[in-house]
């Protein structure tokens, strides 16, 4: 048995301190230790991009960030997308567009998506896709998806843009 | 970009207009998965968890000599170690399971090498430890010694009389009889014939012959196959699993284990994509054995992305000779094919699906057609979305577009002439019912993508063409169940045992909520298990929205019958006199609507609990009609999708939001089997590529918008008009986009898939 260390961050706006081996990777941390399921396994590789994290605010595939890597550092994972009521404008958006099938990738794409809006508020379809190019999804054809993040953006652009009477 | 052509007015259900169907609600299951909360297999958690892994095989073809599982066993945290002789034999006996034939023999053999390997990847090993790097560490410690043995890894080979052989008991079979005296690897030659095709192609004017060669590819489900089990002390077995047929794997878990299946329950979680390749089992009998052997402690398994490649799915790679004859009036008048599908290490290849599939959309009068299942070693293929379709629609639809050409005709015209109606015979025997394949034809041919010019290239050495094919796919029936609780407040829980893949929980649920005349959010959806409700065929062959649905239909008019009853008992009238219209009972002046009867349950005579099982027999196939515009760049040969357009008959779209989605992504697969992936092996036999952006499957950015047209021509088999929609959308794509290639640059693609490579190449340029 590999001697452990321990390892302390803030997961989701908590701090935590988790117990791990050296080569043990944030996802598999995230999943078996720290049961923060929602982050999902399907490549461990760094192909598919459903293990998307937000690490200090940059988007990164977690299986292929040690844990050991995290002391102090701020993660969002999906769990930690929705506000404490109701849900994000990104996972309204997915929902009422219908851009998820069988929701495994979907994790990945939100969190992909929230870094995207994060810094460019009003993407075009091709920046869309251009970015999302590290998530793979294979029910959708992205058709639907595509058009999810775009509405989302839109969503988010309305809460940022003052109303006529809040402006006044 | 959908619009939707309905054929008839709206079809009225209780007497009004639909409420619910038709209408993009939101999923019932859908904030779990946007906010990770949903269970997918791999999520399981139970106390004493060991983690499970498999050894698998460095070799393509080779003879077990001896397998040393000691050092593992020693090493700290290892709980149970298994080979392939803690399985007993399996009855070498077929029966159908998930969506094609299996024989439990060879399943057993796929899940563990017994004397052989027969393919890169197969498992000869597993170990279950306290950690998954410590399981990791002990196969390390495992020591196999194997006798090398020559490979066939395509096809043709695998048909010559000197090619390595597999199986040494295998014979060849024809219509389910042996006919062969020797060992071989063809397992079997089908054949389905009609009229003469000889006098056929005499009386032709123009006959095109041509030979198709297509490589092995895979579902690509993003999530990884996984099983979690508990094989407990009093002998009982639970599974967790990721799956679309919890009851086919609870009867294969039986055979391979020598468990009855009373002693088996299944609970299939969350999936995480299936596209056929989630039917049969791979990990939960390794899972059980380990579990039984490491003291009755749960063990969970998860595949690593290169053993999802090495050693599930795929479909078949093939060769494919088409001869097709016709007249100058573009009648055609003979059709002949030859369909040689690789079934991977163990028989079963969807050969036979896709000689059906080969001619499919067109009235026949002579047509000859010859399918050959040949064992190699490669993985055991396994379903994927129109098994067989996508590769014989790409040779057939690739020659009829050359006649066309040929004939000096629009190849949406040339189809017409020749389209299957209701009534028509297939090639492989069943009558039409009724079809909407014309309707397709013309929603293509009067659709602004159809009727636009080609877009401009992109650069001077780029060249754009335009591509039509059409598609055909069975659809499925089967069997069904579901029960329900009404509950005093109003609402519905609703229990189904179809895996929800693609949106299905929310199909059913409107389908119950319109039978009952409620909302749809009154009606609560779940996903039973093989414990808690009654037996379901599979999630797969476009069944579930289907055949699930006729039995949500029927569960609902038991719920009616049951409220009718307690209506008569509230009014002291007779329960037949009651009037039903929507959500309102009604007698005399006497009328109360579904939710204030609800809340009269407790003094009517307490809780109402239905379930039904039904056994459907009216699945209609699905047809449809592709256009593509591509640009291809002639200097380095890829092809770029600019403009992708689908229309299909839906029969009735109940959620059109995953209709489209179903559309969307079996031609975005279609795109990627058309133009990017293929398995690789080295002359040894080795998986070359076993990783999502080798193998290449379609990202974000290699796709368009795709465009639907929803066509509904109601099924008259179902209440609702339904016919399965999910298969076909894969089965035009590579025929429209190699159509298309032509169209750009005057050169026929007759391998898949058409990469740079292969273009560069048919230019001439390598």
């Amino acid at each position: 048995m590999t001697q452990k260390t321990l390892v302390t961050a803030t997961i989701n706006g908590d701090v935590v301190t988790f117990a791990c081996e050296p080569r043990q990777s944030l996802l598999e941390v995230l999943r078996e230790t720290l049961n923060l399921t929602g982050t999902k396994e399907g490549c461990n590789n760094g192909n598919c991009g459903a293990c998307a994290v937000l690490l200090d605010g940059v988007l990164v595939n977690s299986c292929l960030v040690l844990a050991v890597e995290v002391e102090g550092a701020t993660i969002t994972t999906i769990e930690g997308i929705a506000p404490k009521e109701g849900l994000h404008p990104i996972q309204q958006a997915f929902l009422e567009n219908a851009a998820l099938q069988c929701g495994v990738c979907t994790p990945g794409f939100i969190v992909a998506t929230k870094a995207l809006l994060d810094r460019n508020p009003n993407p075009t379809e091709h920046e869309v896709r251009a970015w999302l190019a590290g998530n793979l999804c294979r029910c959708t054809g992205y058709d639907k998806i595509v058009r999810a993040v775009l509405d989302a953006a839109e969503r988010l652009r309305e809460q940022l843009t003052p109303t006529a009477e809040e402006a006044r | 970009m959908t619009e939707q052509v309905r054929e008839t007015p709206t079809v009225k259900t209780n007497g009004t207009a639909f409420r619910v169907i038709g209408k993009r609600v939101v999923r019932p299951d859908g904030v779990d998965k946007v906010t990770g909360r949903a269970q997918y297999g791999a999520d399981v958690k139970l106390p004493g968890l060991l983690y499970g892994k498999v050894l698998r095989s460095p070799h393509a073809h080779a003879r077990i000599l001896s397998i040393d599982t000691s050092e593992a066993e020693k090493l700290p945290g290892v709980k149970a170690v298994i080979t392939g002789k803690d399985f007993k034999p399996v009855a070498d006996r077929v029966e159908r399971s998930g969506e094609g034939m299996v024989n439990y023999s060879y399943l057993s053999k796929n899940i563990m090498a017994q004397d052989k390997v027969l393919y890169h990847g197969h498992a000869v090993a597993a170990v279950a430890a306290t950690d998954i790097h410590i399981a990791e560490e002990a196969l390390a410690l495992i020591k196999v010694e194997y006798e090398v043995l020559p490979p066939v890894l395509n096809v043709l080979d695998a048909m010559r009389d000197d090619a390595p052989i597999l199986h040494p008991e295998l014979r060849t079979r024809e219509a389910g009889a042996v006919v062969g005296d020797k060992p071989t690897n063809i397992a079997s030659h089908e054949q389905f014939a009609f009229g003469d095709v000889e006098r056929g192609f005499a009386e032709a004017d123009v006959i095109v012959e041509r030979e198709f060669h297509t490589s092995t590819v895979h579902q690509g489900y993003i999530e990884p196959q996984n099983a979690t089990a508990l094989w407990n002390a009093d002998g009982f077995i639970t599974v967790w699993t990721s799956t679309q047929a919890a009851w086919d794997e609870q009867r294969e878990l039986s055979e391979i284990l020598h468990v009855p299946i009373s002693q088996i329950r299944v609970i299939p979680m969350e999936i995480g994509g299936g596209f056929g390749g989630k039917l049969n089992v791979y990990l939960e009998p390794l899972a059980a054995m380990l579990s039984l052997k490491a003291g009755h402690r749960p063990v969970k398994m998860w595949m690593q992305r290169d053993e999802v490649l090495k050693a599930t799915g795929p479909t078949s790679a093939s060769v494919i000779r088409v001869k097709v004859g016709a007249r100058k009036d573009g009648k055609i008048t003979a059709a002949q094919a030859w369909l040689a599908y690789e079934a991977g290490a163990f028989p079963g290849s969807p050969v036979t699906a896709g000689m059906g599939v080969i001619f499919a959309p067109y009235r026949l009068e002579n047509v000859l057609i010859d399918g050959y299942d040949v064992v190699v070693n490669k993985p055991a293929t396994k379903a994927y979305r129109a098994p067989g379709g996508t590769n014989a629609a790409f040779a057939g639809e690739s020659v009829m577009d050359e006649l066309a050409e040929k004939l000096g005709m629009d190849p949406i015209e040339f189809r017409r002439i020749n389209a299957a109606k209701e009534g028509d015979r297939r090639a492989d025997g069943p009558v039409y019912g009724r079809i909407g394949y014309i309707e397709t034809l013309d929603a293509i041919a009067n659709h602004p993508h159809y009727r636009s010019p080609l877009p401009k290239p992109s650069a001077p050495w780029c060249k754009v063409g335009r591509g039509v094919a059409s598609g055909f796919w069975f659809n499925w029936d089967g069997k069904s169940s579901a029960s329900a609780v009404v509950n005093p407040d109003g609402t519905v829980a609703y229990l189904e045992g179809s895996t929800d893949i693609g949106g299905t929980r929310a199909s059913l649920a409107m389908q119950l909520a319109e039978t009952l005349g409620i909302d749809y959010e009154d009606v609560r959806p779940m996903v039973g298990d093989t414990q808690t409700v009654g037996y379901n065929d599979a999630t797969g062959g476009s069944r579930t929205t289907y055949g699930s649905g006729i039995a949500a239909y029927h569960l609902g008019k038991e719920i009616i019958r049951e409220m009718k009853r307690r209506a008569a008992q509230l009014w002291d009238v007779p329960e037949d006199d009651i009037e039903v219209e929507g959500n309102v009972y009604r007698y005399a002046g006497h009328s109360i609507t579904f939710k204030e009867l609800c809340a009269k349950l407790e003094e009517t005579g307490g809780p109402i609990s239905v379930s039904v099982s039904v056994n459907t027999h009216g699945a209609v196939p699905g047809l449809a009609t592709h256009v593509v515009d591509v640009e291809v760049d002639t200097e380095t040969g890829k092809v770029q999708i600019l403009r992708y357009t689908a229309a299909q008959d839906v029969g009735r779209a109940i959620h059109p939001d995953y209709v489209e989605g179903q559309i969307h992504g079996g031609v975005a697969q279609g795109i990627g089997w058309a133009l990017s992936e293929e398995y690789v092996y080295d002359e040894q036999g080795h998986l070359l590529n076993a990783s999502l952006l080798d193998y290449r499957i379609p990202t974000a950015l290699d796709l368009p918008l795709i465009e639907t047209v929803l066509i509904e021509v109601p099924n008259p088999n179902h209440p609702f008009g339904v016919k399965g929609v999910g298969e076909v959308p894969i089965v035009p794509p590579a025929a429209a986009i190699a159509n298309a290639i032509y169209h750009a640059v005057g050169v026929r693609m007759n391998v898949l898939p058409m990469k740079p490579s292969a273009v560069l190449k048919a230019l001439g340029k390598i």
